[in-house]
């Protein structure tokens, strides 16, 4: 137990210690100061001239905007149409898998460009070494350069150095992956194959087992993929039980390594935001918000695994550790964390099965995904952190008297008109899709569960779609055209909206007058503010999905007393 | 005066008007502006449908009629609140405008026609440009600039200050104000506004509704607060669906008041009294504001120019001291002084008179009797007296004494009084030399005399963010001292109009906001550039126009009031704001579990209040939901008290106060009603 406990302090203690330096060097990627070293420049050039980009032209929000949409537009296409061609495409696919229907393949498509990874298929029976590599783990990518690239978009946009220019979508989206995400991550798979993280392309192996039966064995060029997949916040993994299974995730160490590349670069974002703007203090605040929750939440769900929750003792077990769903080299302890990590930062692999969390622990990594941004998506993390940010410096901007301004730039109703739209949209998203799937679900019978777990099996589905998280609470039929549509359409909202909306904010601001700081403006490191945000992202957070939690994770917890 | 008024004001008999006005404003048409209170009125619309339908039909689902009777009755009684509220704050608006302006009955008025000739009208016959008479005794008929004449006037009526006033043609205190008397002599009026168009009309519009706009905090705050509806729209509209899925039916009353209590009713029904009462404290000041957005604007204020005359120092110099050179006593001077000034009624040559009298001279002298008075002239650059014996007693600046000692052939060179005069120059003050018969006899120190208490002012402007700038004909070094003594933070020294137009404009180019106060027409670009420009009542058309706000009390330290009334508004708004909000959480906790009791036993757990019964806590809740509401409009119209002790402190201390208040007080509040209600159901 002990053991367990220093297990996940080294891994958070570990992910902190490195996000700072990495924020200082993407600050560097973003100000374009990282450095001309040949193996980066290369690659660039070559990329750069091939798409006919020039990347110094600088360009204000609403072109990055459409840039960033057509470039997401073109993976999505790209990525659907190879899926349903997986069948004539000649090599890697030595299992002979056939191409995909639209309707699953339209939910994978959109859920891979989305850095959802809401997978509703199982990598070793319908996805072919060339889907995965190719299309699945290539959109693992630039999907999350995309999140870094609008990221750094919006700090230069606060920033406000360069009016309405905020920068270059494409250039920065190249950069983030040539000099980010493809440096960790040859780095990261490297030390995952020494840990034992399968990597071949043989196809699936008939093994003799002890029991003197013959099994299938799926391998796979799984390591690359790993790697990206924590690294990106995706979450997509290479086999169907992702994390969990012992040759994405073979031991201890490799559960650690993974766990620290989930939290490294949502964390080291925060800290760039700090180098970028020169505001390390804020940074911090910011920084420490989110740890606080995080680290609440983590108690939370530890405690509850650890202890089995309340529901143990009465299925007339001893009292123990919640051991169901969980992997015993991973133990209730590593599982949970986990848990709470990959849903605060909206990856959504998984190391245990989260159905199988006791009650409250369930609600824990439900609210973690209802906020999105503890943390968060790389790049997109700290874009939902930002929409508080502007919702929490109106509110105290009013409380002490000054028309509200964020960096000397007033917020106004067209900004507030926009962080509210955002603000919204989770909600909205959220119940509207599980209120639908309440009301069709006694004719379907998708659920295995009914009652309060069985809601809040379709809520965490969709809840995990519109955070872009893409983890699932399982016990769940999803592969069904309703899901595949729901949840496709959700994913799409769910990611781009809230990625427009604050590039709009920072876009309006970028172009305002700065007021010059006094000592009656609002100090955005004071302590003050950091309560007003922490009650901002609770209160928004809470106060929308309480009675769903309640009919929920807290009816089940309170029923099973 | 004004406290006097204002605290007439909130307990006097438009309570009624404002009762009536609540019914009349539940007009959807006019509810429409609120989005918060027209979703509360559009619940209660459902309800109505909803008890109607329950009594005719015996559908269970809808609920018991009573029940049903209770819900509805509480949200009109919540969004009459909400009506009262404003309509109580445009009710004070009303009383006090109507105080303004009491005296400016019907009075009849001689108005000039081309021709010449005079007629007797009525007052509200007259044009702008129109010229008018008015003498001694008489009311002014109508707003105006004097084009002929000068006269005395009280404006007791207006500003409650009893002191007359001097207002003179071609001068920059040619404004004189409808409804106040003259006193002495006549003079010719041109009329400078529409009958109905005067800045206090505007104002008056402006409280009642009918121009009122919604001023851009007001305007982003009111779309967070939609954004919010909206969001607890989905969560109401959700619970129907979750709730039958979980096996739980839920009466639409219950739905419509865990809806009503969510949304932010509280700021809602509170947020256009707040604006409204904020122009309110401004008229309260006497200060009318020439839109709701000047008064929101002027909490904003970094940078306040303020004229040192009137504003840091009181009035004129003062003499403070005598320094008789060698030769002479003091009371040898103080005669001499005092014979000087006898004459003189400038404020220093009244305090000259002052000083010596203190030291025993009271400057009738039956040696010198019938003195000849020397005014002061630009060419001389002296005034004094000669007496009839010959004797010629002459003051003014040392170089002016000095050039006419020198003049009539006397060695002029006294470093004695050389040194008084650098010392006394350095020091802010202004020496005066005074001399009889071309020879020096000492120095009179004047100097200018801080108001008591500004420069504790000034701290509290700094604590505000606020940098305050002194503006001066003074030398820069008299200037600079006084600056100093008084604790500005800077000074334009020997400005001229078009300094103070630049130094507005070099701060808003750092993207800062300036507040001045002007009177002349000279003034009027500032007063335009500026983005709080207060013109004086007093003050020339022009500069009226061009200002935002027009002092009636010509007070040049309102400045700082009206930047006080300013971030009181958003204190308020934003306070409330958290309180409404931070309400929730006890809301919550309070319906929810009644909500599932039946279907979800173990919900029964999250009611922490312990509650009487489902129906008792849905009804405490809604009813403490619309109680807040009256019980917070002594708040929403006096204001949240502004102290200014830096930001971050602010900000802690209102969180503590209305956010941990905000969560606190509907636990307390809703379990008291809910002890209450429980008796009778």
């Amino acid at each position: 137990m002990g053991n367990e406990i220093t297990g996940v302090a080294v891994v958070f203690g570990l992910a902190a210690t490195l996000s700072w330096p990495l924020g200082r060097y993407i600050s560097g990627v973003f100000r374009g100061t990282s450095g001309r070293f040949k193996v980066f420049t290369v690659p660039e050039r070559l990329i750069f001239r091939f798409c006919k980009i020039d990347p110094s032209a600088g360009m204000d929000w609403k072109q990055n905007m459409k840039a960033m949409l057509s470039a997401n537009v073109l993976f999505f296409f790209a990525a659907f149409f190879l899926l349903l061609l997986q069948g004539i495409i000649p090599f890697w696919n030595p299992g002979r898998l056939a191409g995909w229907d639209p309707i699953p393949a339209f939910n994978a498509a959109v859920s891979f460009v989305t850095n959802t990874n809401l997978q509703h298929y199982a990598g070793e029976t319908d996805a072919a070494y060339f889907t995965q590599l190719v299309v699945f783990c290539w959109l693992q990518f630039v999907s999350a350069g995309t999140g870094i690239a609008v990221c750094g978009l919006l700090f230069q946009g606060l920033s406000g150095d360069t009016g309405s220019n905020i920068g270059n979508f494409y250039s920065l989206l190249v950069r983030s992956c040539v000099r980010i995400l493809l440096p960790l991550a040859v780095i990261l798979s490297a030390g995952l194959t020494l840990c034992g993280t399968v990597s071949d392309f043989g196809g699936v192996r008939e093994v003799h087992t002890l029991e003197n039966r013959m099994q299938q064995v799926a391998g796979g060029p799984a390591a690359p993929m790993i790697a990206i997949k924590q690294l990106g916040t995706n979450g997509g993994g290479f086999f169907g039980a992702n994390s969990a299974h012992p040759f994405e995730n073979p031991d201890y160490l490799s559960n650690m390594l993974e766990n620290i590349a989930i939290l490294l670069l949502p964390m080291a974002l925060v800290f760039a935001f700090g180098f970028y703007l020169k505001r390390k203090r804020a940074a911090i605040l910011f920084f420490s918000i989110m740890t606080t929750l995080f680290l609440a939440f983590t108690a939370v769900s530890v405690g509850q695994e650890v202890t089995g929750g309340a529901s143990v003792p009465e299925s007339g077990l001893l009292p123990g550790p919640n051991l169901e769903g969980k992997e015993m080299r991973f133990g209730p302890v590593a599982s949970a964390f986990w848990a709470v990590s990959t849903t605060s930062t909206s990856n959504g692999s998984v190391n245990s099965m989260h159905d199988s969390h006791t009650a409250l622990s369930g609600g824990v990594l439900l609210l973690d995904m209802f906020i999105n941004a503890l943390y968060g998506g790389v790049g997109v993390g700290f874009i939902n952190f930002f929409v508080f940010v502007v919702v929490a410096v109106f509110i105290s901007g009013q409380m002490i008297g000054r028309t509200p301004d964020l960096f000397g730039k007033k917020l106004e109703a067209r900004e507030i008109k926009i962080a509210a739209l955002v603000v919204i949209l989770h909600p909205l998203l959220i119940l509207c899709g599980t209120a639908a799937a309440c009301l069709a679900s006694s004719r379907q019978g998708w659920l295995n569960n009914p009652g309060f777990h069985g809601f809040s099996e379709m809520m965490y589905e969709f809840t995990s779609a519109a955070a872009n998280n893409g983890s699932g609470f399982e016990g769940l039929h999803d592969n069904t055209p309703f899901w595949n549509l729901a949840t496709g359409v959700i994913m799409l909202f769910g990611r781009f909206l809230p990625i427009i909306g604050p590039l709009a904010i920072a876009g309006a601001l970028s172009v305002k007058k700065a007021v010059p700081a006094s000592s009656g403006s609002l100090k955005i490191e004071s302590m003050a503010f950091g309560a007003v945000l922490t009650a901002v992202i609770l209160i928004v957070a809470a106060l929308a999905f309480f009675p769903a939690l309640a009919l929920g994770p807290v009816a089940e917890y309170f029923s099973t007393l | 005066m004004n406290a006097e008024r204002n605290q007439r004001l909130f307990s006097s008999n438009f309570i009624r008007e404002a009762l009536v006005a609540s019914v009349i404003k539940l007009h959807p048409g006019k509810m429409a502006r609120n989005p918060v209170m027209f979703s509360v009125e559009i619940g209660t619309a459902i309800m109505v449908v909803v008890t109607l339908a329950s009594l005719i039909t015996a559908d269970q689902s809808l609920g018991a009629p009573g029940y049903n009777g209770w819900i509805t009755g509480l949200l009109m009684l919540t969004l009459l609140f909400s009506n009262f509220a404003e309509a109580l704050a445009e009710a004070r608006g009303k009383a006090q405008a109507a105080a303004l302006r009491k005296t400016r009955t019907d009075t009849l008025a001689r108005r000039i026609e081309k021709t010449g000739s005079r007629t007797m009208v009525s007052a509200s016959e007259l044009d702008r440009g129109d010229l008018f008479l008015v003498e001694e005794g008489e009311l002014i008929p109508a707003d105006g600039e004097i084009v002929e004449g000068l006269a005395s006037i009280d404006e007791s009526a207006i500003t409650g200050e009893s002191a007359p006033v001097i207002r003179e043609a071609d001068t920059d205190r040619n404004s004189v104000i409808g409804g106040t008397r003259l006193l002495s002599d006549r003079i010719l009026v041109k009329v400078t506004s529409q009958p109905g168009e005067s800045f206090l009309d505007k104002m008056i519009a402006l409280v009642e509704g009918a121009d009122r706009k919604k001023t851009p905090n007001e305007l982003a705050l009111t779309i967070l607060l939609a954004g919010f509806t909206i969001v607890f729209l989905l969560v109401t509209v959700a619970l129907q669906p979750f709730a039958a899925f979980s096996g739980a039916t839920l009466p639409v009353a219950s739905l419509i008041a865990l809806f009503v209590c969510l949304i932010p009713t509280t700021i809602g029904g509170l947020l256009s009294a707040i604006g409204i009462a904020g122009m309110d404290r401004a008229l309260g000041a006497n200060i009318i504001a020439k839109s709701g957005k000047a008064v929101e604007t002027a909490g904003d204020v970094d940078v306040l120019l303020l004229d040192k005359t009137g504003t840091i120092t009181i009035g004129n110099r003062k003499a403070t001291r005598f320094y008789p050179s060698a030769g002479k006593d003091l009371s040898e001077f103080s005669r001499l002084a005092a014979i000087s000034s006898l004459a003189d009624h400038t404020p220093e040559g009244k305090s000259i008179l002052e000083l010596a009298r203190q030291n025993g001279a009271s400057g009738e002298d039956p040696d010198w009797p019938d003195p000849e008075f020397v005014p002061f002239s630009a060419e001389t650059r002296m005034s004094g007296v000669n007496l009839p014996d010959g004797t010629r007693i002459r003051k003014g600046a040392w170089d002016a004494i000095g050039d006419w000692c020198r003049r009539d052939g006397l060695k002029a060179e006294n470093p004695e009084l050389e040194t008084w005069v650098r010392d006394i120059a350095a020091k802010g003050g202004t020496p005066l030399a005074l001399a009889v018969d071309n020879r020096p006899v000492g120095v009179i120190q004047l100097e200018d005399i801080i108001k008591p208490g500004i420069r504790e002012r000034f701290d509290r402007f700094r604590k505000m963010g606020l940098k305050t700038v002194m503006v001066t004909g003074d030398n820069p070094l008299t200037a600079a001292f006084i600056a100093g003594e008084a604790g500005v933070d800077d000074f334009i020294a020997e400005a001229r109009p078009e300094d103070k137009l630049g130094y507005i404009k070099k701060e808003q180019q750092a993207g800062k906001l300036v507040a001045m106060m002007g009177d002349g027409t000279n003034d009027a670009p500032a007063l335009a550039q500026a983005d709080i420009g207060i013109a004086m009542n007093s003050g020339t058309q022009a500069a009226k126009e061009a200002a935002n706000m027009v002092d009636l009390d010509n007070d040049p330290t309102k400045l700082l009031e009206v930047v006080e009334i300013g971030k009181q508004l958003l204190i308020t708004r934003g306070n409330i704001t958290t309180f409404s909000i931070a309400n929730d959480v006890a809301k919550y906790f309070a319906i929810v579990p009644a909500l599932f009791t039946v279907s979800v036993p173990g919900l029964k757990a999250l009611d922490i209040m312990h509650l009487g019964s489902p129906e008792s806590a849905i009804l405490s809740a809604v009813i403490f939901n619309a109680l807040i509401i009256p019980l917070l409009i002594p708040l929403a119209l006096s204001g949240v008290k502004y102290r200014p002790v830096g930001a971050s402190f602010l900000l802690t201390r209102n969180l503590l106060v209305y956010g941990l208040g905000g969560i606190a007080v509907p636990f307390a509040g809703i379990k008291l009603i809910d002890l209450v209600v429980k008796q009778f159901i």
